[in-house]
């Protein structure tokens, strides 16, 4: 155990010298690049207005699938190429960014807020509420979710809507069963059991004094989410049950290049390739952040 | 083992018994249920209007209604697909084995694969191996795979022309549908077996063995690798939900006849029978498995006690 909790971050650790061991150590001390790709995301996706070349939803026939602007025939007023009707790629990933970063944002606040007022609920009250949450949780984790979401969608239509609610309805499970967890232990703690002495009433003990002490914990979870929230909202849009076109999402966009694969790989390729770089990203930060402010969730 | 088994099997039905209580009251959700079971067609005469409300009870409360869709589903009896108007349940059952092919062989691509990485990295633990594995497993866990299914195609179809595109056949049909799905799982099974295997060789009987002389390969395969083995099991659930989202993505990908891609056309067809006979089925399937996942880690590791 005690090895292992030597994080490849911290500075005494200097096992192995060859150059590839130390870039990725350096790398790891801090991950500059993850975060910078993921702050430009987020600049992008708000001032998508002013940064996009074209307009994401309207496009001339007349330029339909053009290639990226190094290829041999095309042209500098598309950097990334257009689609199959004339859009251009590169403005739509842009706006793409946009839903991607609505989506991840919203359902992690409604599912963060919801899974940490759960786990407390169940971690302080105990007995019967404790045991019926916890069985719910297991309800959740027991669910296939592509499949609720496929009925989902012929109950209602897809929308932003529906694909935000869906994945909120998912995404407050694990963060309920981690704080449970953790606000368990810190119920057993003296300065807890000191504060209920003093006359605290219940809730001002889970807010005062348990909620400070998993805020690390649902720190750490969240970051670990943003990733697979982005994974999973593009694959929904891939399969045609997520965000309805035209609105640019990633997913729908890999979707509809699909066909001209063999004649303009590019309409499908920088799409997925965007959704490849920030959730690595994120799942990169996601890492780093576990092993510096929580190495007891390693297993996750 | 024997009240292990009976917990999982309870388990399993307050599952399964809630997982029919939303379908159902989804099938409420809109209003009238007979707006998804019936088509424009179906329900041009006033008279089938009526006998379908007879048949699924619309007359009588919700509870009686939902014992009489329940039992219906428990017999095998969805409805029939509103968009092929075929019984639900035969066509998924024809759909059924290609996916079950599929799942097997890229399960155990992604055992063959992201296990020995697994080991390889927690031997050689912050070696250049061990970077390598580990970027790998996060490139893995990071990449959607839809979009590494059309990479594959890009390359190995369209520019080398080694492989088919899609649909199902002699062998070389599975190669890029067995990658695709594997590739998820083989990154999970690297990070869980690297975890675990670092702990059990840090632990004092691996030391023992050590001391004694015992030669690092049987330290490693022999004393290590056996305790690792179970690691990945308790994450089989989250494992087999990757899975199961690869299968219908995978399938709808490569065209490939099974029932992930018939969930995605019953979706896109409105076609609320049938998806919701597949979600059922989908659910059976996920729990059996992660059944079996327990047993196994409970013969597997005598340690474990269930309380």
């Amino acid at each position: 155990m005690s090895e292992r909790q030597i994080s490849a971050g911290s500075p005494e650790f200097t096992i192995g010298g060859g150059r590839i061991t130390k870039a990725y150590q350096s790398f790891r001390r801090w991950p500059f690049i993850p975060v910078a790709i993921a702050v430009s995301l987020v600049v992008v996706a708000i001032f998508a207005e002013l940064v996009a070349p074209h307009d994401p939803l309207e496009g001339d026939t007349y330029d339909r699938n053009e290639p990226p602007a190094w290829a041999e025939e095309g042209s500098l007023k598309f950097l990334l190429g257009t689609d199959h009707i004339g859009r251009d790629i590169l403005s739509r990933m842009i706006f793409g960014a946009r839903v991607s970063l609505i989506v991840a944002v919203t359902v992690l606040i409604a599912g963060a807020a919801l899974g940490t007022l759960v786990g407390l609920v169940a971690g302080y009250m105990g007995g019967l509420v404790d045991e019926a949450l916890m069985r719910l949780v297991d309800f959740v984790f027991a669910l296939p979710f592509i499949v609720v979401a496929l009925v989902a969608s012929v109950v209602w239509g897809a929308s932003l809507e529906l694909v935000i609610i869906l994945l909120s309805l998912f995404t407050w499970a694990p963060f309920a069963r981690q704080v449970r967890a953790e606000s368990l232990q810190l119920k057993t703690m003296d300065y807890v059991a000191l504060a209920r002495v003093a006359g605290a009433s219940g809730f001002r003990i889970t807010a005062r004094h348990i909620l400070p002490g998993v805020v690390n914990t649902v720190m750490v979870l969240s970051s670990l989410q943003v990733g697979s929230l982005i994974l999973t909202e593009s694959v929904l849009s891939f399969l045609g049950v997520g965000i309805p076109p035209p609105q640019p999402s990633w997913g729908s966009m890999v979707s509809e290049g699909r066909q001209y694969i063999s004649t303009a790989w590019w309409i499908s390729f920088f799409p997925g390739f965007a959704i490849l770089l920030i959730v690595f990203s994120m799942n990169f930060f996601g890492d780093w952040l576990r092993d510096k402010l929580d190495p007891r969730l390693r297993q996750i | 083992m024997q009240r292990l088994i009976l917990r999982k099997l309870a388990a399993i039905v307050v599952v399964l018994f809630g997982l029919t209580l939303l379908v159902f009251s989804l099938s409420h959700a809109t209003g009238d249920p007979r707006y998804l079971y019936m088509t424009q067609y179906t329900r041009t005469t006033s008279e089938a209007w009526e006998a379908q409300g007879k048949a699924m009870g619309l007359d009588k409360p919700l509870i009686v209604q939902y014992i009489i869709w329940v039992g219906n589903a428990v017999r095998g009896d969805f409805g029939d697909s509103v968009y092929y108007q075929r019984n639900s349940l035969e066509m998924i059952l024809e759909a059924l084995p290609a996916t079950l092919q599929l799942s097997g062989i890229s399960f155990l691509f992604a055992i063959a694969l992201g296990m020995p990485l697994g080991v390889l990295s927690a031997v050689k633990r912050s070696t250049v191996w061990d970077y390598l594995g580990r970027s790998f497993a996060l490139l893995g866990q990071s990449v959607p795979p839809f979009w590494i299914a059309i990479v594959l195609v890009l390359i190995f179809s369209v520019q080398l022309e080694w492989l088919p595109t899609s649909r199902r056949g002699d062998w070389s049909h599975y190669v890029l549908p067995v990658v695709t799905l594997g590739w998820l799982p083989a990154a999970g099974l690297l990070r869980l077996t690297r975890s675990s295997m670092l702990e059990v060789l840090d632990s004092e009987y691996v030391k023992l063995a050590k001391a004694k002389g015992v030669s690092s390969l049987n330290i490693v395969w022999k004393h290590s690798f056996r305790n690792a083995l179970i690691a990945p099991l308790t994450f089989a659930m989250i494992l087999l939900a990757g899975f199961m989202t690869g299968t219908v993505v995978v399938e709808t990908v490569f065209a490939w006849p099974g029932i992930g891609r018939l969930a995605v056309n019953a979706a896109l067809n409105t076609d609320f029978p049938l998806v919701t006979g597949l979600a059922l089925v989908f659910g059976v399937v996920f729990l059996i498995a992660s059944l079996f996942a327990d047993i196994l880690y409970g013969v597997l590791d005598p340690r474990i006690r269930y309380e």
